[in-house]
């Protein structure tokens, strides 16, 4: 081998042996390769992105709810100021006078829709493609539980504005909860708190929708993309190549000749 | 024992002794906690005679290990113990220190998280406010005629805390007692806020103490969330309610009317001062407090902590 340029030892000195250093004690290199360099079928399409897409949805209404975390205030206190709940004056302040504020908050009021209907339509694309069967049987189980926890997170975020919208949708919500036989009673009242809703499910709901929630569902999709990685993509149902199988980088000895049948199978 | 064979568990009486106790445990929930106790420890006490039926087999399964014997070429070399005591099953350090851990574990979470979800979950169902209303004196409360009174069940709370009822002075009842009818504006299909089907006669608006009445000329109420209708006895008429509208419990002190606590009704016959009402514990809207259906909600809170 030719000796090295002065540029590849550079390159090896300034990027390579830190990464390296790094890896040795970690496997970040590895555990990133493994990750992210995958074989995957010939035939996926733009199909198989809807879950990279709700991923990214999530990832925003997670960006944008810290930020809004700061400037909204869990209050049903009237602000003397205003006049106004104080839940209710912060949602004004961050929509009409906080710089950039409308911009942030719009994106968190219409990416939990966007992250909701991308949930769904990856699910059909899961359910059609029948990529929940052996071995992604657990995959499409918390996938379940995700969809769940997101639409949770939508129902309690609804409330949060502190407006009438929000006020009788949620007493709506919370009884129909309470319609379930035998634990619905309970479940409603332990949702609003007391018997009626007041200043104590503004504070819990906000606790559900920014801590408890957001928590669960990040485990969730942390153990739905592990699966995901560790089973790989599947093929389409119309595809020639076997769901599930690698691909063979090289083929068989043989195999023109005709001496050995099925090829890679 | 071959693993061929499923492991059945023989015949027990033990799961009807069980089966009672749970029965006696969810009646004693309603009728009360001394039957409660009894049936929990009869369920606790069949429960761990039933246990320990069911896995006899499992438990006393001793693998009959033989003692490996030979037979030496020489002359005996002192007859083997023919029945060397099967080895007794070794408790290890490494063992005591896996229990230990584990154990020491579950006792420190259990600590840590009980107290946690008490807090979390009690709060809801204990502790909880009957504040009263005073909605002022009787005489503004005409005759057969009802008054919407809107007020503040916490006024320190704010608007979130507002309350509505629409009040009907029946006059005197046979007895000569005053009769009111007192229906709570929350509809009990899902809790939307039912409105009076007549004209405000907003000439006679009055505010007595923060109470805002308002006398309506209306025989029927309906609900503009899922268009439930009732008629002047909170009867359900049309819609998706699934019994009467709740009354208020009342009591007249010094010539004023005091609100009480809310209850259900199944059905009301006749009107105003000679109806009869079915009245039972408050429930969430949309259970059903009478007939089958109610079978789906035997316990609901207010039962339990008034």
């Amino acid at each position: 081998m030719a000796a090295k340029s002065k540029k590849d030892l550079l390159v090896e000195n300034a990027i390579l042996a830190p990464l390296d250093w790094v890896d040795e004690r970690t496997a970040a290199v590895r555990g990133t390769k493994w990750f992210l360099f995958r074989h995957v079928p010939r035939d996926v399409s733009w199909a198989q992105t809807l879950g990279s897409a709700a991923l990214t949805a999530f990832i925003v209404q997670t960006v944008t709810g810290v930020v809004l975390a700061m400037y909204y205030e869990p209050s049903s206190v009237i602000n003397p100021e205003t006049g106004k709940p104080v839940a209710y004056s912060s949602i004004e302040a961050i929509t009409n006078e906080l710089t950039l504020g409308w911009l942030v908050r719009g994106m968190h009021r219409w990416g939990a829709s966007v992250f909701v209907i991308l949930l769904f339509l990856h699910m059909g694309r899961v359910f059609l493609y029948g990529a929940y069967k052996y071995p992604r049987e657990l995959t499409w189980i918390t996938g379940v539980l995700i969809l769940v926890t997101g639409m949770l997170l939508g129902f309690t975020g609804y409330l949060l504005p502190w407006d009438q919208t929000a006020y009788w949708a949620t007493v709506v919500g919370i009884n129909l909860n309470g319609t379930a036989p035998f634990a619905g009673p309970w479940l409603a009242q332990f949702l609003s708190t007391g018997p009626e809703i007041g200043s104590e499910t503004l504070a819990k709901w906000y606790s559900l929708h920014m801590l408890v929630l957001p928590g669960a569902i990040i485990g969730l999709i942390g153990v739905h993309i592990y699966l995901v990685t560790r089973l790989g993509v599947s093929s389409p149902p119309w595809s020639s190549e076997a769901a599930g199988r690698e691909r063979t980088p090289v083929e068989p000895a043989g195999t023109r000749a005709g001496l050995v049948r099925g090829g890679g199978d | 024992m071959s693993h061929d064979n499923p492991h059945v568990p023989g015949a027990s009486l033990w799961p009807i002794g069980f089966a009672i106790g749970v029965a006696c445990l969810l009646l004693g929930l309603v009728i009360s906690w001394i039957v409660a106790a009894i049936g929990a420890v009869l369920a606790v006490g069949f429960g761990l005679l039933w246990a320990r039926d069911v896995t006899r087999d499992v438990r006393e399964e001793v693998p009959e290990i033989e003692a490996e014997t030979r037979q030496g070429a020489d002359a005996p070399v002192a007859a083997q113990p023919a029945a060397a005591p099967a080895p007794l099953p070794t408790y290890t350090r490494s063992r005591f220190l896996e229990a230990s851990t584990l154990g020491l574990g579950a006792a420190i979470g259990a600590v840590v998280t009980l107290p946690v979800l008490g807090f979390m979950v009690l709060p809801s169902f204990t502790n909880l406010e009957e504040s009263e209303a005073d909605l002022g004196p009787i005489d503004n409360f005409p005759v057969d005629t009802f008054v919407i009174a809107s007020y503040l069940a916490n006024p320190s709370a704010g608007e979130v805390t507002r309350r509505t009822a629409f009040v009907r002075n029946n006059g005197p009842a046979e007895g000569g007692e005053p009769s009111f009818t007192i229906l709570y504006s929350r509809c009990v299909h899902l809790g939307c806020p039912v409105q009076p089907n007549g004209p405000i006669d907003e000439s006679k608006t009055k505010n007595v103490d923060g109470v805002e009445l308002r006398p309506v000329l209306a025989q029927s109420f309906g609900c503009p969330c899922h268009g439930g209708l009732y008629d002047a006895e909170g009867n359900r008429q049309a819609g998706p309610p699934v019994r009467s509208m709740d009354r208020y419990t009342f009591s007249i002190r010094n010539g004023r009317l005091v609100l009480g606590e809310l209850y259900a009704v199944g059905n009301v016959t006749g009107r105003g001062a000679s109806a009869t009402i079915s009245k039972y514990p408050w429930s969430t809207p949309g259970t059903h407090v009478d007939g089958v259906e109610a079978w789906l909600y035997p316990i609901v809170p207010s039962q339990v902590t008034g």
